[in-house]
């Protein structure tokens, strides 16, 4: 979708982010943010802050639209998009997707608990629905540089579908990696690059 | 005009640098903390402008507040719903005082206890303080109304609360700036005896609060801030308040509103327009986001004649925080289709990070106490009070801050032997201290652990006080030295830690034992800061 269609329309994108505290679900929605500034929609972000943090479960629901939004929290059954940087957290929220709605997830479990289900019934629920892409990100991500840039290829992936143009992300990986160097930035465009593919493979 | 895109916390920080704040007061808290770190991130902190300090605790950090004020300079003093307990009492009295220039209270309530003991509403505290009380309903409407605050608190000469809840408090959306004001210059209060709260001045600045109720009546039926939203179906009206106005206004996205709507920004109530509106129309809905204040309030004993739904009658759950389906739900729509989580999902509670000290420390005094029953420690507030889940099973308490020593003491004075208490480093400076006093004064048989990873760790690393001079604060209460002990908790001091612990439950008398060792998160931080007071100390 091109920013022309979204001025014409009413457009909205319902996203939850989801992971484990630690696993950079704040750079993606940071990212998210940047580029949703630059294209000039609306935005809400509500973050999870606090004790929650720790290890713990954690999501981030960000909606855009091209009219002003009111609530901060996504009503059940509305979320456009689930990112998730874990299967099994990525399912802890189905209940906000709406019918037609996507899950794009990382398929490597985060393994911090000793009664994580079986991945297989994990990854079979993810396949169930409708509208999902299930890949290994952490192994897509190593072949560019580092684990750490999964974040950002399951981003990419989910890029096509957020209707701001691919530009804009990269924009706001420039801002967000600044300070840390052409190294790091460079990475994680590369990530973002190999997630859209992953995307365009999937559909 | 600037546009920023600010969480709620940062837009009242943002709005207090813009209304010209010379200083701001605070204790860490979620959902607070970000307002003060805001500051402490701005240009004008950089620069000097503007103070911006984590304080001992919420009271000092008040009473910081009022000394500023007192001097005709604007300040801001902000705290989780459970901070503003513990400022109680300047809090009180400050309405009494009065304010010289702007004060600003703000207290963030944490509904559903997502990182809280309890979920007490702080608007209930600005009418037991009879002050005027803000809550937005978005970060732009937190940021106008800081403005506002400011200027409400220097026409009336009172303290304003400013009441938010966790998700405005950490919600994100852009925010258009104002002009800044250029900060207050120093101008005592012309009567110098306005703060002397001896009873017979008291009671002249009592009359003086009471009489200015009509005052903050009028301002609250006239800022705009209370405002009506006609709606032709006059079979329901509805009075809404804070940031629940976002979800009911969610739930009428692109549809018609039919109902008139009463948004309530301002407190006290505005006794007129809700009286008329209650008037206009069949049946009254409240939502409001807490305790059921308003609602309490329009129903008084003996109720209105009226169907009134809300928290009272279960239309709205009397527990926890609001959401649009909530919202939905009291409107009588029909429930969404949703997908159902699967049942083989699990919880994944949060846990201490590895490689953290706490961890060492709680497997040592778990060894030490073996041979004991269990349910002989006394804990606090703290990432370490994960230390009540499994596997560490240690911790029997967390009530408030500093309320593992005292309430040890009383254990220990009821009969228990041995008992413990176990207080983070930044919570001992916060409330601790008086309660060691205590057990210093008495001799009281309690072995106090104070785990010092050298910052304030749940909240996100903010500077913890005692960093650099914890053994001098603990030793400054009297305490014999031969019972202070030092430890680093890790894996290879394991034994002799546990032998520490074993030896000072066996002491008939009063000792502490601080487990250091840096936070593994923060430790970078912590290395500054080291380095920054070992620079001042040299020079």
């Amino acid at each position: 979708m091109t920013n022309e269609t979204i001025n014409k329309n009413n457009f909205k994108k319902d996203i939850i982010i989801a992971g484990v505290g630690g696993q950079g679900i704040v750079s993606i929605a940071s990212a998210i943010g940047y580029a949703t500034l630059e294209s000039k929609l609306f935005f809400k972000q509500s973050e999870v802050h606090g004790m929650s943090q720790r290890g713990g479960e954690v999501q981030s629901h960000f909606r855009i639209a091209n009219y002003p939004i009111q609530s901060d929290l996504i009503p059940i059954g509305n979320a456009d998009l689930i990112i998730s940087v874990e299967p099994l957290e990525a399912l802890r929220y189905v209940n906000y997707l709406a019918p037609d709605g996507w899950i794009i997830t990382n398929s490597v479990p985060y393994n911090n608990i000793t009664n994580y289900p079986d991945l297989v019934q994990v990854h079979n629920e993810i396949k169930s629905f409708k509208n999902s892409i299930l890949f290994d990100a952490d192994s897509e991500a190593r072949k560019i540089g580092s684990v750490k840039a999964a974040n950002m290829v399951l981003l990419g992936a989910a890029s096509e579908f957020l209707g701001i143009q691919f530009e804009m992300f990269e924009n706001a990986i420039k801002t967000l990696f600044g300070r840390k160097g052409d190294k790091i930035i460079d990475m994680n465009l590369k990530a973002l690059a190999r997630g859209k593919e992953i995307f365009h493979f999937n559909m | 005009m600037r546009k920023l895109p600010l969480l709620g916390d940062e837009a009242i920080a943002q709005a207090a640098i813009d209304a010209g704040i010379t200083s701001i007061y605070a204790y860490p808290g979620t959902p607070s903390t970000e307002i003060t770190e805001y500051v402490q991130k701005s240009k004008q902190f950089r620069e000097h402008q503007i103070i911006a300090q984590w304080c001992a605790n919420e009271k000092t950090a008040m009473e910081a507040a009022i000394g500023v004020s007192y001097t005709g300079k604007r300040s801001m003093t902000c705290m989780k719903h459970v901070g503003l307990n513990v400022a109680a009492d300047p809090f009180m009295n400050s309405a009494i005082t009065g304010a010289n220039g702007g004060l600003v209270v703000v207290s963030a309530d944490d509904p559903s206890m997502h990182s809280s003991q309890n979920e007490q509403d702080s608007r209930y505290f600005g009418k037991f303080a009879q002050i005027p009380v803000l809550e937005p309903h978005d970060q732009q409407e937190a940021y106008d109304m800081v403005h506002y605050a400011f200027n409400l608190s220097e026409k009336f000469q009172t303290p304003v609360l400013l009441r938010i809840t966790t998700r405005l408090a950490h919600s994100r959306s852009g925010v258009t700036l104002k002009d800044s004001t250029a900060q207050n210059t120093l101008k005592l209060p012309d009567d110098l005896q306005r703060f002397v709260l001896l009873p017979a001045l008291a009671k002249k600045r009592y009359k003086i609060l009471l009489d200015n109720q009509v005052n903050f009546l009028q301002e609250s039926l006239h800022s705009g801030f209370n405002r009506l939203i006609q709606g032709v179906d006059k079979s329901l009206g509805i009075i809404v308040s804070g940031i629940a106005f976002n979800y009911l206004m969610e739930n009428f996205q692109h549809k018609n509103l039919p109902f008139p709507i009463l948004k309530i920004g301002q407190y006290p109530i505005p006794n007129e327009l809700i009286r008329n509106f209650v008037n206009e129309v069949d049946e009254v809905l409240i939502l409001e986001e807490g305790y059921p204040l308003i609602e309490e309030q329009l129903l008084g004993f003996l109720g209105i004649g009226k169907n009134v739904h809300g928290k009272f009658d279960a239309t709205v759950p009397r527990a926890g925080e609001l959401n649009p389906n909530l919202v939905a739900k009291a409107l009588k729509f029909p429930e969404v289709k949703m997908n159902t989580v699967p049942e083989f999902l699990v919880n994944r509670p949060p846990q201490l990070c590895a490689g953290c000290p706490h961890i060492d420390t709680y497997n040592a005094l778990n060894d030490a106490l073996s041979e004991f029953t269990q349910g002989r420690v006394m804990s606090d507030i703290g990432c370490y009070t994960l230390g009540a889940l499994p596997p560490f099973n240690t911790i029997n308490s967390c009530v408030d801050m500093g309320a593992s020593i005292t309430m040890a003491k009383g254990a220990s004075d009821a009969g228990l032997r041995p008992v413990v208490s176990v207080i983070g480093d930044s919570t001992f400076i916060h409330s601790g201290i008086t309660g060691l006093i205590d057990c210093v004064t008495y001799n009281t048989p309690i072995t106090i652990i104070i785990l010092d990873n050298e910052t304030t760790a749940m909240t996100g690393g903010q500077k913890s006080l005692a960093l650099g001079r914890l053994e001098s604060v603990v030793l400054g209460t009297g305490l014999d030295p031969d019972h202070l002990h030092i430890i680093d908790p890790r894996k290879k001091f394991h034994s002799e830690n546990v032998e520490i612990f074993k030896k000072e439950l066996s002491y008939e008398g009063v000792s502490v034992v601080i487990a250091r060792r840096e936070c593994i998160v923060a430790i970078d931080q912590i290395k500054k800061e080291l380095q920054s007071i070992a620079v001042s100390k040299n020079i």
